[in-house]
């Protein structure tokens, strides 16, 4: 269906033109992927794909209220995009009005409207994967274990509606993270980090950090299970603040199931969470991150609605001066909070005011304590207070008069994300740091590293 | 045509199957490649969620696309399209080709496939009765609500969830070696959450239906004779929710646990299912999902846990997620022991780990979740086995001075060698003089693996065994989910660390 004459484009408009409903809004999502994935120092999987996926939502109104319906294919040809659109409009005139339902977004043609999709090939590691297999070489020589994956992916989504309105918008995506361990396996280290397009990733530097690390492991302490006074590096941080951000539904917090609400209904809007001058929040144009300033919805969910489809997105401050300031919800949702609309952005930042300096300025001010690599496992315990359990992984580094003096254990822990940051004793700078846990899912966040005097390690976890 | 064949889905069946299955391996075969195959895949899936009886969101949505595998030089390659012509298979089977050029540079393992016989034209269609892509959206919606509604009817309870998904999941497979296969799996998976408060304590809870996402159709819902009694649990969940908002906060310290079914499978899932796979064992999920303890080395001495303990590998449960006719190798269903009277006797297995580590025939657990993805190695319906003289859960507990009862899953996290985990559950009883004696709140069980398995004194009979399991299995980068499921009795473990989670959260 992209075959010459067949565009992108012209897919939504021959959809829009189809059909039969009162309202509509087409999707069409144009996705190029490529990837390798290696352990042992040598490549186990890889792939590209290319895919076109059409997403149709119909909006028909009957007499109580308008009703809506959302289908998505992968299509490759003018019948199957066909008989998608005639589904759609048949099961919006089958449906039920919409909880959600409201008025599309209104606009014109974007500039970059007639633009082609944007795309990834294999090529994309050109210079990445030489240079791997120059870091495999030199693991084989010093007895060091590579594990790894690289991953880039570019959609183009073309967003056309029944009111006129047209967008564009082409997100690449990628990271790469490296696993190094000593043949032995009893020591293991971790680097990651996202990109746009790979220019900026460096596998033999990658590799020196891993060897550094690594050699800082070669004394080992026992610990046992306990509070600890302990450095979280931006990745960590982003392991736990994109949780946090995932749970911060205003429908949720008002219904009273979240920490962001109260017990008998209402939500926290305006509570101070932290003494500390925090400012959480996204921005479709930050620098490095910039992703999609217009909401897409192929299905409409409690944080989002398909009738806000080509919603324009500007920063949005989730908490301010330490102080909850917003939640996530559609606009629909504002009738029911008294909040304003804030619909769900694809990046987060962390920044406490005033603070400067790096992971390595932290650690520098510690007398006795403990400096982690990443999190890892992490599952909600107990959503009232946002409890949330984990391990530590690879890499968990004692740290004696403001150096780093060996490593210990692995541990468990049971934290909430949203009482540490009441506890923060000092904070560096935000930087982009790649969360472990979720980066495969939530590339684009920057974060600051944290001090928490009193870091909860419920128990040990003997892996290594 | 066999019985299967006729109940396959004629719009997958009138795709051009075999003819983009043979352009694609014609022009593989054309690089002199070592192996190939194809696979055209379709997932059909309708996803509903309801909030306090109202419709929050419905998507249908469908994933249609060619994958190409090849070996080429020992060397993996892919590539996959949703263009489904013959000029796009062909140039999709010239990116794997591509790929597995790229990428040989950086292979220091030649790749080599454990042996297979031939399934030529072979057809597999799981066990259900009503596909339920045939239910009009509108009838789904209104059992859900009519559900939810009866749900807030009762002073509990201030909130309803409802989640709906259901797969109806279409495969083609074809390789060079002949073999070619054609399979149709149907899955459900329907839950419901009621949310209470106790003000006058300042508490929030949920409590979460304990019926399992199965391998079934539409029937599952409405016919209590197949799999389960929706209405009875429904009816029974307003004096549950109640119970546990007033209930006592556990005391935190060691007891003994009686471990329902609905609680356990996730335990067998998580420290035995992928502690047990074999590419976790070897490394290739150092970076992502971990590796194992369990390693190869200890193959048949490893004591894994008591004598009680017996665990099967098995993709032919009737009803299982992970059941199916043929895996995404073209490897048809087997069944095997993972864990025999507590030692580790077995590994959970794709083509190229079983012939690298001289196993012999693959246990066939290769799985791809969608047509973008490049096949690895998944998890088999992971079970343990009923003890066949062995008490119901009652008499489980009667063996109980001091202790709690858990049911449900809920929250789970273990660390990436699956030594350390942690548990919590949708409802505890605590158990005193082998009775139970009511409802405790926040309670958490944590352990490590070897220990836990150790401590299991009595396993129930096969009147308590029951077939759970789960859709969101995820692991692998690009990251991919498995549906899968775990069939266990209630059993009864000894001297367990119990957490109290308020207080590990510094209250």
């Amino acid at each position: 269906m992209t075959s010459p004459g067949n565009r992108p484009q012209e897919v939504v408009e021959r959809a829009l033109a189809e059909s039969t409903a009162d309202r509509c809004v087409v999707l069409v999502r144009v996705t190029g992927k490529a990837n390798l994935r290696w352990a042992n120092n040598t490549l186990t999987t890889n792939g590209v794909s290319h895919g076109t996926s059409v997403s149709v939502i119909c909006v028909v109104d009957g007499a109580q209220g308008a009703a809506a319906a959302a289908l998505s294919r992968d299509t490759s040809t003018w019948q199957q995009l066909h008989e998608l659109v005639s589904a759609a409009d048949a099961a919006a005139r089958l449906a039920g009005p919409a909880a959600d339902a409201g008025p599309l977004v209104e606009g014109g043609v974007a500039s970059d409207w007639e633009d082609e999709p944007a795309t990834t090939t294999i090529d994309v590691y050109g210079q990445v994967a030489p240079a791997l297999g120059e870091a495999f070489g030199r693991a084989r020589a010093d007895d060091r274990l590579l594990y790894g994956f690289v991953d880039h992916e570019v959609t183009t989504t073309y967003l056309g509606s029944s009111t006129g309105l047209r967008l564009r918008h082409a997100q690449p995506t990628g990271h790469v993270g490296i696993t190094g361990k000593s043949t032995d396996l009893t020591r293991s280290a971790w680097v990651g980090q996202a990109t746009r397009d790979f220019t900026d990733v460096d596998p033999l530097a990658l590799d020196a950090e891993l060897a550094r690390r690594l050699a800082w492991a070669e004394r080992k302490v026992d610990l046992g299970a306990g509070r600890y006074d302990t450095v979280l590096p931006p990745t960590a941080v982003a392991d736990l603040m994109i949780y946090a951000y995932w749970s911060a539904g205003a429908r949720d917090a008002h219904d009273g199931k979240t920490v962001f609400g109260r017990a008998g209904g209402g939500t926290r809007v305006g509570d101070r969470l932290s003494p500390h001058p925090i400012r959480l929040l996204s921005d479709p144009a930050w620098p490095g991150m910039e992703c999609a300033p217009f909401t897409t919805a192929v299905a409409s969910s409690s944080d989002v609605s398909v009738f806000d489809n080509g919603l324009s997105l500007d920063r949005t401050e989730w908490m301010r001066d330490g102080t909850l300031a917003a939640l996530v919800q559609p606009r629909h949702g504002a009738a029911r909070t008294g909040l304003p609309a804030a619909p769900g952005i694809d990046n987060l930042v962390l920044e406490v005011d005033g603070a400067t300096g790096g992971v390595d300025d932290l650690v520098a001010g510690v007398d006795d304590g403990l400096l982690l690599t990443c999190l890892w496992y992490i599952r909600e315990v107990d959503a009232q207070t946002l409890l949330l359990t984990g391990l530590t992984r690879d890499g968990v580094y004692l740290v004696e008069g403001g150096e780093v003096v060996g490593a210990v254990t692995n541990f468990r822990f049971n934290e909430s994300p949203i009482d540490l940051l009441g506890r923060i004793t000092s904070a560096s700078a935000t930087v982009p740091g790649f969360s472990r846990e979720w980066g495969d899912y939530f590339p684009r966040t920057a974060m600051p590293a944290l001090r928490i005097a009193d870091f909860n390690m419920s128990s040990v976890s003997e892996a290594s | 045509m066999s019985a299967a064949a006729d109940r396959l889905r004629p719009d997958f069946l009138a795709l051009p199957l075999h003819r983009l299955a043979d352009s694609a391996l014609q022009r593989c075969r054309d690089f002199g490649v070592e192996h190939a195959a194809v696979r055209i895949e379709r997932l059909a899936a309708h996803v509903l969620r309801l909030r306090d009886a109202q419709v929050e969101g419905s998507h249908d949505g469908q994933t249609l696309g060619l994958a190409v595998r090849v070996v080429l030089d020992g060397t993996w390659g892919f590539a996959a399209t949703t263009q489904l012509s013959t000029d796009s298979a062909v140039r999709t089977a010239e990116q794997a080709v591509r790929v597995a050029q790229v990428s040989k540079p950086l292979t220091a393992e030649l790749v080599e496939l454990a042996d297979e016989p031939v399934h030529a034209d072979a057809v597999w269609v799981s066990a259900y009765d009503i596909d339920p892509g045939t239910i009009p959206a509108q009838l789904k919606v209104d059992l859900l609500a009519r559900w939810s509604r009866d749900l807030l009817a009762a002073p509990a309870v201030r909130h309803v969830d409802v989640a709906y998904a259901e797969v109806v999941e279409n495969k083609f497979y074809a390789d060079l070696a002949g073999s070619s296969t054609t399979q149709q799996r149907v899955r459900l998976a329907p839950e419901l959450t009621v949310h209470g408060a106790d003000e006058r304590r300042g508490v929030i809870d949920s409590m979460r239906t304990l019926a399992p996402p199965v391998g079934r159709g539409w029937e599952y819902l409405v016919d209590a004779g197949r799999g389960w009694d929706w209405e009875a649990e429904l009816a029974a969940m307003p004096e549950h929710l109640a119970a546990k908002l007033a209930a006592p906060s556990v005391d935190a310290g060691r007891y003994d646990l009686v471990v329902d079914p609905s609680n356990l499978w996730l335990t067998i899932h998580e420290s035995v299912g992928h502690a047990t796979e074999l590419d976790r064992a070897l490394g290739y999920e150092a970076n992502y999902a971990g590796t194992s303890f369990a390693t190869v080395d200890q193959l048949g001495t490893l004591q894994y846990g008591s004598g009680t303990m017996n665990v099967t590998g098995d993709r032919t449960a009737e009803h299982g997620l992970s059941t199916i006719g043929y895996d995404d190798e073209g490897v048809a269903a087997q069944a095997w022991d993972i864990v025999r009277a507590g030692v580790l006797v077995g590994y959970q297995t794709d083509r190229a780990m079983a012939r690298r580590l001289g196993l012999g025939r693959s246990t066939g657990c290769a799985f791809a979740d969608s047509p973008g993805h490049i096949p690895i190695q998944r998890m088999a319906n992971v079970s343990l086995l009923p003890d066949p003289d062995g008490p119901d859960t009652a008499g489980l507990v009667a063996g109980v001075e001091d202790g709690i009862l858990v049911q449900g899953d809920r929250s789970w996290s273990i660390d990436m060698q699956r030594f350390n985990f942690q548990f919590t559950g949708q409802r505890f009883y605590r158990i005193r003089g082998g009775r139970l004696a009511g409802q405790l709140r926040d309670v958490a069980y944590q352990a490590t693996t070897t220990d836990f398995w150790g401590s299991m004194d009595a396993v129930g009979g096969p009147q308590t065994w029951v077939l759970g399991g789960a859709f969101n299995c995820g692991k692998a980068q690009p990251g991919q989910v498995a549906p899968v499921s775990h069939g266990c009795p209630s059993a009864l473990f000894r001297d367990v660390s119990i957490l109290n989670t308020h207080t590990e959260g510094g209250r």
